[in-house]
């Protein structure tokens, strides 16, 4: 196995491997499914992927035309596009009848690259996060990619499933098992927890050993299911640790860190800093250096772990 | 030939009272379109009030939600749930929303409300349909003004594409919208033509308050080999009501009590 591996990759490979055991399983697409990773699934079953064209508006329509008479609908395309274009479809035709439809949106976030801004999608969570009805999962990696799938099966409606383009480490072993609502105790801890989701996981793996190398011990809780969030965790890592932060490619608005600050304030306010895209718009470069440039390293998280700290 | 048209004319009242009821709502486009919903329901439609969601029913989508009264007045005539139900539209807890709920009413087959969903909803369902190989029909009803939608010439693309012939749509098509004629507002003119090039079977039917133009055309467009059918219906907003006939301002608007009385009055002649 490659120590690498994108989470759009996985899910193209997995979705054959959920058709073959659901015959109402079907695959929409807006003309990207070879970037979406959908034209793998295309390969197996043919007869239940569906192109719909550059239209993502209708892609979400028709997808809930087809789960009211008994599918189940994977309907991809980019995130900026899903999300974003057809987010009042989403909001009305899947959400509000709460239709057993599944959301699986690639290229997330400020590590699609080369493509810049208009393609890079900082505010998915936020606007998937407010819908009624819906769930929002996030995975780390590959493995977690196929759990979440898994249990997005589970869930009779509307599931959105965070994808990258970018190839990530593998955090987890065929062994994890991912419930929906719970946090992953990654690393223990005293002096901070570091909360992340998606592929600032394994960033913030780094972080906690960066931190270590300084004697300040680091919690590492993975957040893959950001709605429902998990809300004893966030109570538990605030009372034993004192001190969070939140780490995502997404803005620091409405998203990961959104969400926990949500829980913190009311259940357990300790001092907290947000790792993430601060209010601003990405642009062209490579993944590494848009990284850099965004304050997304483990040396940004390790920065916020002492301001965090020094703020108890 | 009588028995549609004085269930019609029954519709027609209950749309009025309870719009009046809730003085809130949408007359013009509920009246506008009443005949193809009685046609439909009582007539060429395969569906069943004790079993609603059965799986191989015909299927009605109301893309122009607004027309929610229409569409509640038609399945409480049909028994899908009781006539005394149409009194609490749009009140609080009611499950007639102001813009139907398919989770709440049984019958309703989607949700709809916001223009040109529905329409595209209706085409995955007719997709649906052909992958199983199903024999039923998905009817959905677009209002003129909904046309200036980009989603409808989406799903039009993808309906002609899949050759989806058990979609039938209809294009209420009484020329008007809330802000005036749909010509003077953004015309979406010709219709007919716009459709044709999207690869639809088109029908053109001169009133679309007249039952036998519109059995006809249903009938011909259930034919359609390879071809999705768009029926456009001539029609007249505000239908049997004289004060609201033709005017855009009754759009979405309740009547008061005085207008109730008159309008009752006008349809029991």
């Amino acid at each position: 196995m490659a120590d690498k591996k994108s989470t759009r990759q996985a899910y193209g490979e997995y979705l054959v491997t959920l058709g073959k055991k659901n015959k109402d399983l079907v695959v929409l697409d807006a003309d990207l499914s070879g970037a979406t990773k959908t034209n793998i699934f295309k390969k197996a079953y043919p007869e239940r992927h569906f192109n719909v064209g550059i239209a993502e508006t209708n892609l979400m329509g028709m997808a809930a035309g087809l789960a009211t008479v008994g599918k189940i609908p994977f309907a991809s395309t980019f995130a900026i596009f899903g999300a974003g274009r057809a987010y009042e479809v989403i909001r009305n035709s899947i959400c509000y009848p709460k239709l057993n439809i599944k959301i699986a949106l690639t290229h997330s976030g400020i590590s699609v690259g080369e493509d810049g801004g208009s393609h890079q999608s900082i505010e998915d969570i936020a606007l998937m996060r407010v819908i009624p009805n819906m769930t929002v999962l996030c995975p780390a990696d590959a493995i977690e990619t196929e759990k979440m799938m898994d249990a997005a099966m589970e869930i009779n409606g509307p599931v959105y499933i965070r994808l990258g383009r970018s190839d990530v480490p593998f955090i987890f072993d065929e062994d994890y098992e991912f419930k929906v609502g719970k946090a992953t105790l990654l690393k223990s801890g005293q002096d901070v927890t570091i909360i992340a989701t998606g592929l600032m996981v394994g960033v913030a793996l780094e972080a906690a050993d960066l931190l270590k190398a300084e004697g300040i011990s680091a919690r590492v809780l993975n957040m893959g299911s950001i709605k429902p969030i998990d809300i004893d965790a966030i109570e538990d890592a605030a009372i034993k640790t004192g001190a969070i932060v939140t780490a995502e490619e997404h803005s620091i608005i409405g998203g990961l860190g959104g969400a926990v600050a949500e829980v913190l304030c009311e259940v357990a306010p300790v001092p907290m800093e947000r790792v993430g895209v601060k209010d601003v718009f990405g642009q062209s470069g490579k993944v590494g250096a848009l990284m850099e440039k965004y304050e997304l390293t483990s040396k940004d998280i390790v920065i916020a772990a002492k301001k965090a700290i020094k703020r108890k | 030939m009588a028995f549609l048209e004085e269930t019609a004319r029954g519709i027609r009242r209950n749309i009025i009272k309870m719009i009046g009821k809730a003085n809130s709502g949408h007359p013009g486009g509920s009246l506008s379109s009443v005949e193809i919903l009685t046609l439909l329901y009582f007539e060429q439609m395969n569906v069943d009030e004790k079993n609603p969601r059965a799986e191989d029913r015909d299927r009605f989508v109301l893309s122009k939600g607004h027309a929610a009264p229409l569409l509640y007045a038609i399945l409480a005539e049909k028994r899908f749930f009781p006539r005394s139900e149409l009194a609490n539209f749009r009140q609080l807890g009611s499950i007639l929303q102001g813009h139907p709920d398919m989770n709440k009413v049984p019958g309703v087959d989607m949700s709809t409300g916001s223009l040109g969903q529905g329409f595209s909803a209706a085409t995955g369902m007719a997709l649906g349909g052909k992958i199983d190989n199903k024999a039923h029909n998905i009817f959905v009803l677009l209002g003129d003004g909904e046309l200036q939608e980009g989603l409808v010439w989406e799903a039009a693309m993808a309906a002609g594409h899949y050759k989806l012939n058990n979609l039938i749509a209809f294009v209420d098509n009484n020329n008007l919208q809330i802000d005036g004629a749909i010509c003077d507002v953004m015309s979406p003119y010709p219709i007919d033509d716009k459709f044709a090039a999207f690869n639809w079977n088109v029908i053109v039917v001169e009133d679309g308050h007249d039952f036998n133009e519109l059995r006809n055309a249903v009938k011909a467009g259930k034919k359609s080999e390879d071809k999705p059918t768009v029926i456009i219906c001539k029609t007249i907003k505000g239908k049997c009501v004289s004060f609201m006939e033709n005017n855009a301002g009754w759009h979405g608007k309740g009547p008061n009590a005085e207008e109730v009385k008159q309008a009752l009055a006008e349809l029991e002649a």
